[in-house]
């Protein structure tokens, strides 16, 4: 669309999408993942992943850790309209190919075959933490942290090792060396 | 041991710490218990409406014209749900308002019990915030928190869900202290530093303009003393959004009139030309900057918002000086004054040129009409409206669609406050309502809802409240059997497909008017106009103005869509050359 002929904003700049991890430090009460959620699905902001859970039980504080892509302005937007909902008490937003950040998601497989076939699939899990967290004759289950795209990628070479299941998390994320985002 | 209170009279408790007085209201199941304790607390009033959406409007007319929030109470399920347009409405346009709704007992939420539903989720995308108190313990302290979140920051509504074992349930009051938490929202964000920089921008440049918005009626009437000076210490002129007139004098030569979709041809274009574009309490809604990519092209703009989310939304500005509007005018004028600057005579010069060009530009008369002696056209009407009341210190309400947009055009606001209309939502069935709320709060003033015969049927119903509670609202219908503004669109956009917008079976409004117990008045010719207004005017007790107007005229200057600033429909005549073409037909 060249010229939209528009008197609403259709911009015709289209700015570089990028992935971002936000992670917001939040009041665990009740529905506050909704307003969280609420907020991307009802401006139309994406959520490739999320993981939640509470972090500090004295004060009551959760932390939600986003993945999602959008264009400067948009991300920009997510952090202003997420720092606005009340029980947020700050935001922190990372490029995902930023090195000072370790991003880290988590991942089960669980591998039904021969012997054979399960000991290749241990073997090729082998590079990312495996752990075998079940074990019978005829299956394994397998779990794995890794990054998004790896733990894709092993999803995908797997299944001639007779993958049947997989179970994931969303990605969670920290600063490298001492540094604590305020 | 101190007193145990129930939860509805700690309701009753809190209101009256907060210094409410009045509470819009409809009973029902989930809230009895609150409405018993209604009769033990004399200090505050409560006015019942007919419908909920009429309450939500009403605490909006009180608070957008007194500056306090407004307070709203409703039953469960679809008490709650009727004042969902009104909490939307509220939260487009920033309004404070407090709703309490009742909820079924807790041990029945989530059983799909009678009139319950899941309110807080609801009405989570348009609040502030909500909360479901589901211990007695944190009624009090939600309830206060409740009108912080509303009145701080930037206002919007809030809503408290009590289920009804809440309200019974018994516990000690004391008025709690609150806590600032803050979570890191403080208001005032911006530095002198930023001030100085806008200083710098103003000396520099040679077509300047302001662009003022909801956001200073919003920061209290000393942020209009504060932009009055502001526009008297720079000389600058200055344009206003539709939910900012009155800001500043509508009459005064400094002010261009409103700007935007409807707005006049020389704000618009000054808006186009501009070299320095200074925004205050406003938020670029695509009502106001037309198309996007052409959207003042040749500015450095600079925006002053107490919502840092606002900043960078829609257009990027140079410098943003985030905080309370009155307060961000008021450090500019203070360095204005110190440093001795006196821009209006050392920036003389610079833009002589540019009043020079507005002059021009105003010579176009873009409001001008072809009046009739035959028909009442609309624009005449609202000017003789605007004549007959202009002394009077009138309250104008609105519905939503040409009448709304005539009223903003020609009738010209000199205080904050007076002027209450449905921007952001673009609600249909405001106007009515919202004018029983004004005038609870101004009760001795004239309180006028200029409106549209298809909008104000919508929450017709209302007149009852104003007829038991000796309301004197005028509701002045600008009727033209049309739904107008989409009779418009569909002229200009659909090859005068008049699809459903033509009203077949409208009620006689004098006969309504008088089975409400109020006054009718009709007007259907130019020459009893002036009188029949004055009769409404005099009349003591509300009036329901039936005025006929041409059917046909349509609502001019026009930004059609998909076009910049700088292209204007001036008229009928103009607007086969201007045709909306290809895919400006698909957008509103």
């Amino acid at each position: 669309m060249a010229n939209p002929k528009s008197a609403y904003s259709v911009s015709t700049k289209k700015e570089k999408s990028d992935t971002h991890i936000i992670v917001v430090w939040v009041d665990n009460e009740a529905g506050v993942l909704a307003r969280v959620v609420g907020l991307f699905s009802g401006r139309g902001y994406n959520i490739e992943s999320l993981a939640v859970a509470e972090v500090d039980a004295k004060k009551n504080i959760s932390r939600i850790t986003i993945v999602t892509t959008g264009t400067p302005q948009v991300i920009d937007q997510i952090k202003l309209q997420l720092k606005k909902l009340v029980p947020v008490h700050k935001v922190a937003d990372f490029k995902r190919n930023d090195k000072s950040v370790i991003f880290k998601e988590m991942a089960l497989f669980k591998v039904v075959g021969n012997t054979n076939k399960i000991k290749k699939a241990i073997n090729a899990c082998k590079k990312y933490n495996a752990v075998i967290l079940d074990k019978t004759k005829k299956s394994n289950v397998i779990q794995i942290t890794a990054l998004r795209r790896e733990i894709d990628k092993m999803a995908k070479d797997l299944k001639k090792f007779g993958l049947v299941s997989i179970s994931r998390t969303g990605a969670v994320a920290m600063t490298r060396g001492n540094k604590v985002f305020n | 041991m101190s007193k145990l209170y129930s939860g509805a009279e700690i309701v009753f408790k809190c209101l009256e710490d907060q210094g409410v007085e009045f509470i819009f209201g409809y009973p029902g199941g989930a809230v009895l218990p609150i409405y018993d304790e209604l009769k033990n607390h004399s200090s505050i009033k409560h006015i019942l409406v007919r419908h909920e959406q009429g309450a939500g409007h009403a605490a909006e007319g009180y608070a957008r014209s007194s500056g306090k929030p407004g307070v709203v109470l409703v039953t469960s399920g679809p008490g709650a749900t009727n004042v969902v347009t009104a909490l939307t409405d509220a939260y487009m346009d920033s309004v404070p308002l407090v709703c309490i709704s009742g909820q079924v007992p807790t041990h029945l939420i989530g059983t799909d019990a009678f009139q319950e539903c899941d309110t807080t989720g609801i009405t989570r995308p348009c609040t502030k915030h909500n909360w479901l108190v589901k211990d007695i313990k944190d009624l009090s302290k939600t309830l206060h928190e409740a009108f912080r979140v509303a009145t701080t920051g930037r206002p919007g509504p809030v809503l408290i869900d009590i289920p009804k074992d809440i309200q019974f349930a018994k516990i000690n009051y004391s008025k709690p202290k609150i806590e600032k938490k803050l979570n890191g929202k403080k208001s005032n964000q911006f530095s002198q530093l930023e001030i100085n920089e806008l200083i710098n921008l103003m000396n520099k440049s040679k077509k300047p303009i302001i662009y003022s918005g909801g956001g200073v009626i919003n920061s209290g009437p000393g942020a209009s003393e504060a932009l009055r000076e502001l526009v008297e210490l720079t000389g600058f002129p200055i344009t206003s959004t539709l939910q900012g007139l009155g800001a500043y004098p509508g009459d005064d030569n400094q002010f261009l009139g409103m700007l935007g979709m409807h707005g006049t041809y020389e704000a618009n274009n000054a808006m186009h030309d501009c070299d320095l574009l200074i925004n205050i309490g406003a938020r670029f809604d695509d009502r106001i900057t037309g198309k996007i990519d052409e959207f003042s092209p040749k500015s450095k703009k600079v925006h002053i918002d107490i919502d840092p989310s606002s900043i960078n939304k829609i257009i990027k500005v140079d410098l943003a000086l985030v905080g309370d509007v009155k307060e961000v005018i008021n450090g500019i004028n203070k360095t204005l004054k110190k440093k001795n600057i006196d821009l209006k005579k050392s920036n003389k010069e610079k833009i002589s040129k540019w009043w020079e060009q507005i002059q021009k530009w105003r010579t176009k008369n873009s409001l001008h009409f072809k009046n009739s002696d035959t028909t009442i056209k609309p624009q005449h009407a609202v000017q003789r409206l605007y004549e007959l009341t202009k002394n009077k210190d009138t309250f104008i309400t609105t519905e939503v669609g040409q009448h709304q947009m005539w009223a903003a055009q020609h009738y010209k606001f000199n205080k904050p406050n007076r002027w209450m209309t449905s921007g952001g939502l673009g609600t249909m069935g405001y106007g009515l309502p919202a004018a029983v709320g004004v005038q609870i709060a101004h009760p001795k003033k004239l309180v006028i809802d200029i409106a549209g015969e298809a909008s104000v049927l919508m929450t017709m119903q209302e007149m009852s409240t104003a007829v038991q509670y000796n309301l004197p609202i005028k509701i002045f219908i600008l009727n033209n059997q049309y739904m107008g503004m989409v009779r418009q669109w569909q002229e200009l956009l659909h090859e005068k497909n008049y699809s459903e917008s033509y009203s077949e079976a409208l009620p006689d409004f004098v006969k309504l008017a008088e089975a409400y117990g109020c006054k009718g008045i009709k007007a259907d010719k130019p020459s009893e106009l002036d009188e029949k207004i004055n009769e409404m005017v005099q009349y003591d007790g509300p009036v329901i103005f039936d005025c006929h107007v041409d059917p046909n005229e349509n609502c001019f200057p026009m930004i059609p869509s998909g076009k910049p600033h700088n292209q204007m429909i001036l008229g009928p005549s103009e607007k086969d050359e201007n045709k909306i073409t290809g895919k400006g037909k698909a957008l509103v």
